[in-house]
């Protein structure tokens, strides 16, 4: 609507550099995007806003080319286009930050910039003009390093380098926050406004609202699919935009007041451990404890250890010293998941398919898998079906999970249906400490609120709660206590009321205690 | 003193031709796996280069053009399995079983009126003076053709792999083919190349066995030399020099063990027949105890199926 106003009132109309009109695409099952408009002009930060499932995703990779719209038209700088393909819309001057980063682990970063860029294929030179792009940006990279050895901001530095190596008129980024430490943002932010003072349009796909206030001129809200409206984000409130997004008021978790913080359930002491991934993170004395009636939330950059600590932690590698990971008074160190799941430990992983639940296997099976020892589902050594069964509805019901039925297969859950499923499955077995890794990642906003205030009901009614998550704002809604993992190092831990995002976004970019050492490491 | 030296140049010689079939199958093995299709077919392939090799050798009297013939049945082979498993998504595991399988029944089938039938072995290099030289001159200036372009292949796809831009996107497109999608690369067209070229070279080997090693036709002639090739791959942590390295090793034992059964030592043959087997095993296993490189070379896709998006 915005758009609208500003072409009609310029005496000379501005031809918008991209322009789509009534795109659809359909997937069997769903339509992805259903007429769709959108229009971005030059030098202009464009936000694409939308739930999980809204057809952000799909939108942008029509744009780029990797999809086919089923119908509708595509004009660049006013020309009616067919974007045949990535290679086709590289060239048209459009550069795309991928959430996913379509990146080579075992390459050099030179390697990685290679294969998306076209024309200049001498090495040494690519090497060079690297360097050269990347110091004139303020994005330091070095084009000799192997990806696997670098940070998720570092690896983000290099798709975004691999854009501006092409001079880009529109330069695309799919969530390109959510792995960045708030420092890290700023630079991005500061990087993502010069481009645009150049005259490179940005389409900046988030679902954070005051990012998207800070930051962008326009925003182009999708729900189900559909273009919902438009509007100017410096005009609007977050929740004025969420409401657009969601079409609903979002609720937001009620934390639960004074904490009536019990006894220790979990205590970890000094924990050293070697990562058993060549390209992990080694534990470094990490301590710490959590009280039942509380959460605690650790912070951090994925790859600074946290696979480690949650692999340790829920039995799934054993720690030589028993008495380094206690449960409920009890050394576990020694362990494995069954025995240490018999002390009241509940373990929810990051990855959803194939590590919280099994992709091809029903819900009623996946909850008879972690539940038949606490809920008695097994009789005679046989499966006890109806119980099954029954355990399986509860969890749906209390949890309000979306799906055609308990004998639906786990992989057919949309992600944050599942997680709450898997949430559910754990919380009914009333366990003592409750570890989840990552609960809401790629969750929805809806589903997200649920599954936080459904563990801080759990440690209102007096279980240990144990969150690492990438997540700062979820952390700061719903823990007790935050500590920030870095390098192997655990912080130590400071009441979340008494502390700021800036402060545990330092400690996440290691710039807090554990920095010195690290910087000792290294040399 | 001069017979000492000729039998071990013979030795040396018969030690070379042993490990160069096994060059050229886990070569083309190795690019294929790097764009990251595993087909478990080899021996198959072999045996059907090694049977049309021989065939079209009857039929022309040329050897060039029956390795030629033997590398196009390779390759048709190979791109049956793409066919397959690239286009078709069938499971690379199992379709490459089946083809080793099918391989074995087809070379049977088209070598029974071959088998017994003697022919020329391919010719060795006759340099003057150089190939007359004691020990160094049969070894190193009196091989056939093909020793020698076992060796420039080596050599060839360790530079195209390492320093080509086309080397760069077929490992990248072993190492996460979504990302290669994403970039918009054709990942299915790339690994179809890859997969015939594998077929290509597995052709060869089997040819050389037929023409060279030992030039005649018997049933299942490869006797397992397409799954060492396999082994070497791995085992060599996808580095073509150390694939030459491991077949090397493996014909110099076959030789060993050989000489060993005619000397009469007190060892069942059954047992000395193992030994090129055991040994190549137990020393690459030794090589690739270390997971790191083992993570770092491994091409990360390697045996799963691409699903590309609509």
């Amino acid at each position: 609507m915005e758009l609208e106003v500003a072409r009609s009132d310029a005496a000379e109309p501005v031809v918008p550099r991209l322009e789509l009109r009534g795109i659809d695409k359909s997937f069997p099952g769903c339509k992805a995007n259903d007429g769709v408009d959108l229009s971005i002009l030059p030098g202009e930060i464009h936000a694409l806003l939308g739930e999980n499932g809204a057809g952000k995703s799909t939108l942008v990779k029509i744009i780029y080319g990797i999809l086919h719209a089923d119908a509708g038209t595509i004009a660049w700088e006013g020309q009616k286009t067919h974007i045949a393909g990535p290679s086709f819309a590289r060239n048209l001057g459009i550069g795309m930050v991928f959430q996913h980063f379509s990146l080579f682990e075992a390459l050099t970063v030179a390697e990685n910039i290679a294969l998306g860029v076209e024309g200049d294929h001498d090495m040494s030179r690519l090497e060079a003009r690297i360097e050269e792009v990347s110091a004139a940006y303020g994005l330091p990279l070095d084009p000799r390093r192997h990806v696997h050895s670098l940070s998720v901001g570092e690896r983000q530095r290099i798709e975004i380098v691999r854009c501006l190596l092409q001079d880009p008129r529109l330069l695309i980024m799919d969530e390109p926050t959510s792995v960045l430490t708030p420092q890290e943002v700023d630079t991005l932010f500061g990087t993502l406004r010069r481009l645009s003072s150049e005259g490179c349009s940005i389409l900046y796909i988030s679902h954070k609202l005051d990012e998207i206030k800070q930051l962008c001129d326009t925003a182009t809200v999708l729900r189900g699919g559909k273009f919902v409206g438009a509007c100017d984000p410096k005009e609007e409130s977050p929740q004025s935009m969420a409401r657009m997004m969601i079409g609903d008021d979002v609720k937001e978790p009620k934390p639960q007041g004074d904490a009536q913080v019990g006894e220790v359930v979990l205590s970890v002491a000094d924990l050293s451990l070697q990562s058993q991934d060549p390209f992990g993170t080694d534990l470094k004395a990490v301590t710490f404890n959590v009280h039942a009636g509380e959460i605690f939330g650790i912070a951090g950059i994925a790859g600074n250890g946290q696979n480690e600590l949650l692999a340790a932690l829920s039995g799934e590698q054993l720690v030589p010293d028993g008495a380094a990971v206690v449960i409920g008074g009890q050394p576990s160190g020694r362990l494995g998941p069954r025995r240490r799941r018999s002390l009241g430990l509940s373990f929810v992983p990051e990855e959803r398919h194939g590590h919280g639940a099994v992709p091809a296997l029903r819900l009623t099976e996946n909850a008879f898998l972690s539940g038949h020892l606490r809920e008695k589902l097994v009789r005679w050594g046989l499966i006890d079906f109806p119980k099954t069964a029954e355990y399986a509805q509860k969890i749906c019901e209390s949890f309000d999970v979306r799906t055609s039925g308990i004998n639906a297969e786990a992989s057919s859950l949309s992600g944050g249906n599942l997680q709450k499923f898997i949430i559910g499955r754990e919380i009914l077995q009333r366990p003592n400490l409750m570890i989840a890794a990552q609960p809401t990642w790629g969750v929805d906003a809806g589903a997200a609120a649920s599954i936080h205030q459904a563990l801080i009901d759990l440690a209102a009614s007096g279980a240990a709660v144990l969150v690492v998550s990438q997540e700062l704002d979820e952390l700061f809604a719903i823990s007790d206590r935050i500590a920030v993992m870095s390098s192997g190092h655990l912080s130590a831990a400071r009441p979340t009321a008494a502390t700021t995002l800036e402060e545990i976004g330092l400690l996440m970019g290691g710039d807090g205690g554990a920095a010195g050492e690290r910087m000792i490491n290294v040399a | 003193m001069m017979g000492m030296i000729d039998t071990l140049a013979a030795i040396l010689v018969t030690v070379v031709t042993a490990a160069t079939p096994l060059v050229f199958a886990a070569t083309g093995e190795l690019v294929n796996e790097k764009a990251g299709v595993l087909n478990l077919g080899v021996e198959g392939m072999m045996l059907v280069g090694a049977v049309s090799g021989f065939a079209a050798a009857i039929a022309t009297g040329n050897p060039v053009i029956a390795i030629f013939v033997a590398m196009l049945a390779g390759a048709l082979m190979a791109f049956l399995f793409g066919v397959l498993t690239l286009s078709l998504m069938a499971n690379q595991v199992a379709t490459g079983l089946a083809l080793t399988m099918f391989g074995v029944g087809l070379s049977a089938l088209i070598g029974q009126d071959y088998v017994g039938t003697p022919i020329k072995g391919l010719a060795k290099l006759s340099i003057p003076v150089l190939t007359d030289l004691p020990l160094i001159g049969p070894v190193i200036f009196g091989q056939d053709f093909l020793v020698y372009l076992s060796l420039v292949l080596v050599a060839a796809v360790a530079w195209f792999l390492k320093s080509t831009r086309a080397g760069l996107i077929l490992r990248a497109t072993g190492e996460s083919h979504d990302a290669a999608h994403a970039l918009g690369y054709s990942v299915i067209g790339i690994r179809y190349l890859a997969v015939m070229f594998g077929g290509a070279m597995s052709g060869l080997a089997g040819a050389y066995l037929s023409l060279a090693y030992t030039p005649m036709w018997a049933e299942n002639m490869s006797a397992g030399r397409g799954w060492i090739a396999l082994a070497l791959v791995v085992f060599a942590t996808w580095k073509p020099g150390r694939v030459l390295v491991g077949a090397y090793l493996f014909g110099g034992v076959t030789i060993l063990q050989l000489h060993a059964q005619g000397a009469g030592f007190a060892v069942p043959s059954q047992a000395l027949s193992m030994l090129p087997y055991l040994a190549t095993i137990v020393v690459l296993v030794a090589i690739s105890r270390d997971s790191t490189r083992i993570r770092l070379n491994a091409p990360a896709c390697i045996g799963k199926v691409f699903h590309p998006e609509t």
